[in-house]
């Protein structure tokens, strides 16, 4: 029970103790059921297994593959769209600008075709009111005259006593009278009575 | 000894599954792991082609394991993978990114991955059993599923090879390298047969199974040591318990690691061996 020996003998003795070389000439069982077994290992391996994995690790290969792929072309996508912004952004800025000197050229153009406008205007206001105060101080220096003939003729009948009806005389006597006003009175008033006087 | 020893093995045979889970640890005095351990007795159909016994069972357990997490995770594949999913798949692109894709190129690749990635992950769940509590011996510790891979190897890199170069153009290729004059092929040309008939396939399936078999022996040695030290020496000799414990703690995880790093010894060689069949000449 205890010494080693004795219970190494008793063993060897007792079942037919295989020889060291048995280990590696295989029993017929043993070939028999390992050839079963690793058959089983193979068909299952063959057949189930390993398409399933290869199936999968090449599909997520795949997939990987066309991920990146597809992440590289919508880079390559987002950044052509940022260029064509900062192109459009540039071009826009450039159309404002064009723009703004456009309309700051109307601007200035319509300022000075009103301005130019305002001038005509005024000028031909000014113009047609000249005309209008000639016209009336021309009525009102031949209404003037007449009414200063009469009354002069008047007057002078009265204190000369004599009438001045003839038309001839009367004419003559107003002539003289007004070209002794227009001499004594001033510039303008010569004028017009010189042209009143020729009027006549 | 011979009592308990009986006993465990009379248990072994007529209850089965649940306890021929310990057998490796044994029942009573020092169990020291022995060549046995590898040949346990049959369950059913003793003596026939088709006995059944524990290894049978072990590498049952860890096929059903292997497949049930694969085919869930197949079936739960989706583009977006989950955590479970994230695990699987990196498993699988270790295999094929890592090892075939490495050494093949993309294009031969997808051709061989399936077979690469059987290999690989068959080994593993063998493998792995060596350290699952109750399991605690390697599926591939006994020749028949090294020898049954590393025959598998063999015939593809000879159809891989016949069907590129023609029988002929592969024998050329592979008896007789160019470049060395004709009196070395004397020696060569039968070493170059051995290496593509017997050597590649023996080594594949040899250095697996003996990996496997040191492993195993190790761990038990160590837990067994400890069982025998803590529960049965003079209390002496109790304290050499936590020091062979502390043994088995690291000789567990260093199977962890030799799991791993079998199974993928053996895909990469597999994947080179069928490679070299692929190219040119080498």
């Amino acid at each position: 029970m205890s010494a080693l020996a004795p219970a190494a003998l008793v063993v060897a003795a007792e079942t037919e103790e295989p020889a060291g070389i048995d280990l590696f000439l295989p029993a017929g069982y043993d070939i028999l059921w390992s050839s079963v077994i690793l058959a089983v290992i193979a068909v299952v391996f063959y057949r189930a297994v390993l398409p399933r994995f290869q199936a999968v690790l090449d599909e997520r290969t795949a997939k990987i593959e066309g991920g990146l792929a597809k992440a590289e072309s919508a880079q390559a996508e987002a950044a052509a769209a940022l260029a064509e912004y900062h192109q459009q952004l540039q071009e826009a800025r450039t159309e404002a600008a064009k723009i703004r000197e456009e309309a700051r050229a109307e601007g200035s153009a319509i300022v000075a075709d009103l301005r130019a406008k305002a001038s005509d205007d005024a000028a031909r206001i000014v113009e047609t009111a000249h005309r209008q105060i000639e016209a009336e101080r021309q009525q009102a220096a031949v209404s003037l005259r007449n009414d200063v003939g009469v009354l002069a003729t008047e007057l002078a009948s009265k204190i000369v006593g004599e009438s001045l009806s003839d038309s001839a005389r009367q004419s003559r006597v107003v002539d003289r009278f007004l070209d002794e006003l227009e001499a004594a009175g001033p510039a303008a008033a010569s004028a017009a009575g010189g042209r009143a006087a020729e009027e006549r | 000894m011979p009592g308990p020893h009986d006993h465990w093995e009379s248990t072994l045979s007529t209850l089965a599954t649940p306890v021929l889970l310990a057998a490796s640890e044994g029942e009573g005095g020092f169990h020291a792991p022995s060549i046995a351990d590898f040949f346990p007795p049959a369950i059913l159909f003793e003596g026939t082609l088709f006995q059944i016994d524990r290894i049978w069972i072990i590498r049952v357990v860890a096929t059903v394991a292997l497949l049930t997490i694969f085919v869930v995770g197949a079936r739960r594949a989706r583009l977006v993978p989950g955590r479970f999913q994230n695990a699987l798949e990196m498993l699988i692109d270790f295999v094929r990114v890592q090892i075939v894709e490495e050494i093949m190129g993309k294009e031969n690749a997808r051709r061989f991955v399936p077979m690469i990635a059987t290999i690989f992950f068959s080994v593993l769940a063998f493998n792995l059993t060596s350290v699952v509590p109750f399991l605690n011996l390697a599926g591939s510790a006994r020749i028949g599923i090294p020898l049954i891979l590393a025959l598998w190897v063999l015939v593809t890199y000879w159809a891989v090879g016949i069907q590129k170069h023609g029988f002929g153009g592969y024998l050329k290729n592979n008896l007789f390298p160019p470049g060395i004059p004709w009196p070395i092929y004397l020696i060569v040309t039968p070493i170059e047969l051995l290496q593509i008939l017997v050597i590649r396939p023996a080594s594949l399936a040899i250095r697996l199974a003996a990996n496997m078999i040191a492993g195993h022996i190790m761990l038990v040695l160590c837990f067994a040591a400890t069982q025998y030290f803590v529960f049965e020496a003079v209390p002496a000799m109790k304290a050499f318990g936590v020091l062979t414990f502390a043994g088995g703690f690291a000789i567990t995880l260093f199977e962890i690691l030799v799991a791993f790093l079998q199974a993928y010894i053996f895909a990469l060689l597999a994947t080179v061996y069928v490679n070299m069949s692929l190219e040119e000449e080498h």
